[in-house]
C-alpha cells in the first residue's frame, strides 16, 4: 500500500512503449516502418504546436507552417533516435517522443517571430522599471521594492547577468532566441537568470524588504 | 497596514525575482516533463514525484510553454471521442 507522502513508484514501460523501442531498434523493413510511423507521430505533434501558436505569426503562410512542421519532425526524429537509451519508461513512449517535436516546433516558431527584430540588451531598456514616483498605478510598497530592485540591477549584477535578466524578464525576449544571439544554450541562460534573481532577492532581504507572490493570500 | 500591490507590479516582480525556493534546471525540466504531465493527468501528485518542477515552470516562460503544449497534446490524444 502506498503512503500519501511517498512519490508514486516508478513503473517500467508498457507493452506498446516496449514495442516502439523494439521496432525503432530493429533493422531492415521493420525498423524503417517504425521510424516512418514515429515521424508521422512527430509531424502531428509539430502541427498541433504550430496550430496553437500560429496567431502570433500572422505574416507566415500555410506553406511556411508546413515547412516548419516537417523541419521540427525531422529534427525531433533524429534527436529521439540518438537518445533511445535515455527513455526510462516512466511515461508512455509517445508522450516522451512528443516533447521533442513540441520543443523543436516551439523553438522554430519563436525564432521566426523574432527573426528581424532587434534583441534589446542595452542598459537604457531596463529603464522600464518604474522609479519611485513613476506610476500612479503602482502601490507605495511596490514602488519601494521596485526602486530597490532597480538599484540592485545596476549595482549587484554583472553586466552579463543584467543584460540577460533585462532581455528575458523585462523585455520579453524568448530565452531560445537570446541563446541563439549570444551563441549559448537555454539552460546556460536560465542559470544566469537564476543566479541574478538570487542576488536580487538577497538585496531585498538585506534592505528589509520582501516579495511574496501572493501577499494578500499569505496575510490571511 | 501595507497597500496591496497592483497586478502589474506583481507581474514585474515575478519576472524579476522568479520563484522562491529550489527549482529544476531547464535540462532537468525537459528530462522530467513527460512523466510530470502524465502524473498531472492521473491521480498521483506530480509535485511530490518531481520536486522543483512547479517552481521552474513558474520561473521559466519557455519551459512553461512546453509544459502547457505537452499537457494539451496528451489530453487531446487521450480524450474520449
Amino acid at each position: 500500500m502506498s503512503h500519501p507522502d511517498q512519490a508514486p513508484p516508478v513503473i517500467g514501460p508498457d507493452a506498446e512503449s516496449r514495442a516502439w523501442i523494439r521496432g525503432l531498434r530493429a533493422e531492415g523493413v521493420r525498423g524503417e516502418d517504425a521510424r516512418r510511423r514515429l515521424h508521422d507521430l512527430l509531424l502531428r505533434a509539430a502541427r498541433f504546436e504550430i496550430n496553437r501558436r500560429r496567431g502570433s505569426l500572422p505574416h507566415l503562410r500555410g506553406g511556411d507552417f508546413d515547412d516548419l512542421a516537417h523541419q521540427a519532425a525531422d529534427d525531433a526524429l533524429l534527436a529521439i533516435l540518438g537518445k533511445l537509451d535515455g527513455y526510462r519508461g516512466e511515461s508512455r513512449f509517445t508522450t516522451w517522443a512528443y516533447k521533442f517535436a513540441l520543443l523543436e516546433a516551439a523553438v522554430r516558431l519563436r525564432r521566426r517571430a523574432w527573426q528581424s527584430r532587434e534583441v534589446p540588451l542595452e542598459p537604457e531598456h531596463w529603464s522600464v522599471l518604474p522609479g519611485p514616483d513613476a506610476s500612479p498605478a503602482t502601490s507605495a510598497e511596490g514602488r519601494e521594492v521596485l526602486g530597490s530592485l532597480a538599484e540592485a540591477i545596476e549595482t549587484e549584477l554583472s553586466r552579463h547577468q543584467r543584460e540577460v535578466l533585462v532581455a528575458i524578464a523585462l523585455n520579453g525576449v524568448p530565452i531560445d532566441v537570446l541563446a541563439d544571439r549570444l551563441n549559448t544554450t537555454r539552460g546556460a541562460l536560465y542559470k544566469t537568470v537564476h543566479d541574478a534573481r538570487r542576488k536580487l532577492r538577497t538585496h531585498l532581504a538585506d534592505a528589509g524588504l520582501r516579495f511574496a507572490a501572493e501577499p494578500e493570500e499569505a496575510s490571511r | 497596514m501595507s497597500e496591496r500591490r497592483t497586478p502589474d507590479d506583481l507581474e514585474l516582480l515575478r519576472n524579476l525575482l522568479g520563484p522562491e525556493g529550489p527549482e529544476l534546471s531547464c535540462e532537468q525540466c525537459f528530462a522530467e516533463l513527460d512523466r510530470y504531465v502524465e502524473l498531472e493527468l492521473s491521480e498521483a501528485d506530480p509535485d511530490l514525484a518531481v520536486p522543483g518542477m512547479r517552481a521552474h515552470l513558474e520561473g521559466c516562460g519557455a519551459c512553461a510553454e512546453d509544459h502547457r503544449s505537452l499537457r494539451a497534446l496528451v489530453e487531446a490524444e487521450t480524450a474520449p471521442e
